[in-house]
């Protein structure tokens, strides 16, 4: 095939219009809304809840619903929470899925399977909506990003974390964060995020990286972002006066350290990260890189959605071939279960047969014996009657030669009336 | 009864209601000073035993505790150490020394503890250290021939460190002090608590000590080994502040025009030594200047006590061979 020539960009004569196509794309997306799905992992007490609260200047935990911290767990467990912020016309469904318990037990060998299962689950239920004959629009529930806690031990990082990484980073963007960065000094925190950061090239973890923008002053914020790597963060639920201005801090004796300056710690290089910049690259690269790799490795039958019970070594084929070889298999095991069923119909009715007759033999039997006893009382009784009959006649007979008798008597009166008158 | 002629032996005192007091100067009160040359002369031992998680400033807090470098990673100057994939028990002594005193202080300390994945039985080598000093003391005393002085190898503390998770006691923290609390001391401290403020401080300490109560845990200062009126008064202002929030730092640092320790942040100085900020003062007296007899004397009559009622009634299976001439009951 010929390679495309690219044409070269012609300019317009007059105005066109299509430049107007961004605004009507821009409007229907903010009519339809945005979805965004975060995951936080991490021990508890590392200030999940407060950051997320911070983060989207607003309570998404509570005092009436509280964070998972204040509700002990001795599991993992999956929690989603829902909340529809608005900002300037513009909705975002958010959903946070906490896991709660996650770290806290004494033996936290798999840990991380509850976590796994749940992403996983959650791209195999777009996989099937996706993969339907009738499709509906689909929300993506599918999860974009994770926040993972390291706990600010100024050491690197626990067997724990790695495990973690490594069971998540092929899955989800792992974005991996300093919690409680007010626990450390300049000079400690920059020693951990190196520390930390050499430990995640050891153990080859793919943590997510913010891609280059284009324009000037977003590019610089990027770099310098990249360069603060892992980000150290701290949150409050605490509004207070410093200057004239209402700042979320922490209160010390010491100091008022603030959430959103950045020499104290870098919670608005993570905001502007995370929600100004890049919120829709990270819906992408989930939905091309992640979601694609474990689409294929699923259709490919490597790796069954959470069960692996496909003993198919099939590699190599494409999967439109699988496809229809599947389908071949299927139409055969269809017919061969046709086969099976009408067997056993037969079979079936065979018997029902084989029962039909032998009743009606039996019926005809009875019959027969019946109309015996029938003959039999017949005959009984048309004997009984003719000796009735007999037994009448010869009363009539008698009865006759009584009235005959009696008429002969009666005559002979007569006659003897008449021949006594002479006397 | 009572001797004008300044004699340096102790006279008895006859009358046990009420000292009488001496006519003229005895010489009684010089027997404190005898204690104290003595004491000065044998010097004092003191071990110290430090479990928390990596990371939670145990090395830097006993190295500010006896504003020396004494802890273990201070000896080791290698940096590039592994966290073990078990439990270790690693022991580190040094001979420090006071306006004469000397104290020769041994810092045990427990790599690895609570930092696996699964950290199933992970007191269990502790344990078994400390029940492990206990039996040599044990042997020492039992021996025909016996040394003038023991070497007294026992815990007398061991310092808990708990992560500042601001919320309750997690469950590796109970079953620990749980299994610890009969065998040695536990003091429990709050570690890097300028991760705290100070509403913050208040609730996790309240929480723990429900916590505490709830599990049975008995930490030190016991209730049950006050001796007197005065002793319960000073403990319990001790037990109202614990579990005591620590900040370990081995930096000066300029404050006011002293120089203290402290950590320096981009928004403020925490001083180590200042009481409003964190009660690393507290804990230093409890330790080192008010209760360090005690604690030894605890570990001494109690703990190692009841070590050995159960030594001596039940035998240990695990026992190296003990000389069975013993002579006491």
């Amino acid at each position: 095939m010929a390679a495309e020539k690219l044409n070269p960009v012609r300019n317009l004569e007059g105005y066109v219009g299509f430049a107007n196509v961004p605004n009507q794309v821009y409007r229907k997306a903010v009519k339809h809304g945005f979805e965004f799905s975060l995951m936080v992992v991490g021990e508890s007490g590392l200030g999940k809840s407060t950051l997320l609260n911070s983060l989207f200047l607003t309570d998404v935990y509570s005092a009436e619903y509280p964070g998972p911290s204040l509700r002990s767990k001795k599991t993992v467990q999956i929690q989603q929470t829902r909340v529809l912020l608005r900002e300037g016309g513009v909705h975002l469904l958010l959903t946070v899925i906490d896991t709660p318990g996650f770290g806290d037990a004494i033996n936290n060998a798999d840990c991380w399977k509850p976590v796994v299962e749940f992403v996983e689950s959650r791209f195999e239920e777009h996989l099937n909506a996706e993969s339907r004959v009738n499709r509906r629009p689909l929300r993506d529930t599918r999860v974009h990003c994770c926040l993972y806690f390291l706990a600010p031990t100024g050491h690197g990082l626990k067997a724990i974390d790695i495990e973690f990484m490594k069971q998540l980073h092929e899955r989800v963007n792992i974005i991996p964060l300093v919690a409680k960065a007010d626990t450390m000094t300049v000079e400690e925190c920059r020693q951990f995020k190196k520390q930390v950061l050499k430990d995640i090239q050891e153990n080859e973890i793919h943590i997510y990286d913010f891609p280059e923008v284009d324009n000037e002053e977003d590019s610089k914020q990027t770099k310098k972002a990249r360069a603060s790597m892992p980000l150290a963060v701290m949150g409050s639920n605490v509004l207070v006066d410093s200057n004239g201005r209402k700042v979320r801090a922490r209160v010390y004796p010491w100091g008022l350290a603030e959430v959103e300056n950045s020499e104290h710690c870098d919670f608005s290089v993570l905001r502007d990260l995370l929600l100004r910049c890049h919120l829709q690259d990270l819906k992408d690269v989930t939905n091309t890189v992640h979601y694609e790799n474990f689409r294929a490795q699923c259709l490919a039958g490597l790796a069954g959605p959470a069960d692996g019970t496909r003993p198919r070594s099939s590699l190599g084929r494409s999967p439109l071939e699988q496809m229809e070889s599947e389908r071949h298999e299927q139409e055969g095991r269809l017919q061969r279960m046709e086969a099976e069923m009408d067997a056993v119909f037969a079979a079936k009715v065979q018997e029902k047969m084989q029962k039909l007759r032998s009743s009606e033999a039996d019926l005809v039997k009875r019959q027969e014996s019946m109309m015996n006893t029938l003959e039999v009382q017949r005959r009984d009784l048309e004997q009984r009657r003719r000796q009735f009959e007999e037994e009448r006649q010869s009363l009539e007979a008698h009865i006759l030669q009584l009235e005959q008798q009696a008429n002969t008597g009666l005559r002979t009166l007569e006659r003897n009336k008449k021949k006594n008158k002479i006397f | 009864m009572s001797d004008t002629v300044p004699d340096s032996r102790p006279r008895p005192v006859l009358s046990a209601k009420s000292g009488t007091d001496t006519f003229g100067y005895v010489g009684i009160d010089a027997v404190l000073e005898q204690m104290r040359r003595k004491a000065m002369k044998q010097g004092f031992e003191f071990n110290i035993m430090v479990v928390g998680q990596s990371g939670l400033g145990k090395s830097t807090l006993i190295n500010t505790l006896f504003k020396a470098q004494v802890s273990r990673k201070s000896c080791n100057p290698n940096n590039e150490e592994k966290i073990p994939k078990t439990v270790e028990i690693k022991s580190v002594s040094h001979v420090i020394e006071e306006k004469g005193v000397k104290m020769k202080l041994s810092v045990i300390d427990t790599p690895g503890f609570g930092d696996q994945i699964n950290n199933c039985n992970c007191w269990e080598p502790v344990l078994r250290h400390i029940n492990h000093q206990y039996e040599a003391y044990l042997c020492e005393e039992v021996n025909i021939n016996r040394k003038k002085c023991i070497p007294d190898s026992r815990v007398h503390c061991c310092v808990y460190f708990i992560p500042p998770t601001g919320h309750s006691l997690r469950i590796l923290d109970i079953e620990f002090m749980k299994r610890l609390c009969k065998v040695v001391n536990i003091v429990p401290v709050i570690a890097k608590a300028d991760t705290l403020t100070l509403e913050e401080r208040a609730t996790f300490k309240k929480k723990i000590k429900e916590d505490l109560v709830l599990n049975g845990i008995d930490i030190y200062p016991q209730k049950e080994f006050d001796e007197d009126a005065d002793d319960k008064v000073v403990n319990d202002r001790i037990r109202d502040l614990l579990p005591f929030a620590v900040v370990g730092s081995d930096k000066d640092y300029q404050v006011n025009g002293r120089k203290t320790l402290g950590r320096k942040t981009n928004w403020g100085i925490v001083e180590v030594e200042n009481v409003s900020h964190c009660e690393f003062s507290h804990l230093r007296e409890l330790l080192i200047r008010t209760h360090t007899q005690d604690l030894k004397e605890v570990t001494s009559c109690i703990h190692y006590e009841s070590y050995r009622v159960t030594r001596l009634t039940k035998g240990n299976p695990q026992a190296a061979s003990v000389p069975t001439a013993n002579g006491e009951d």
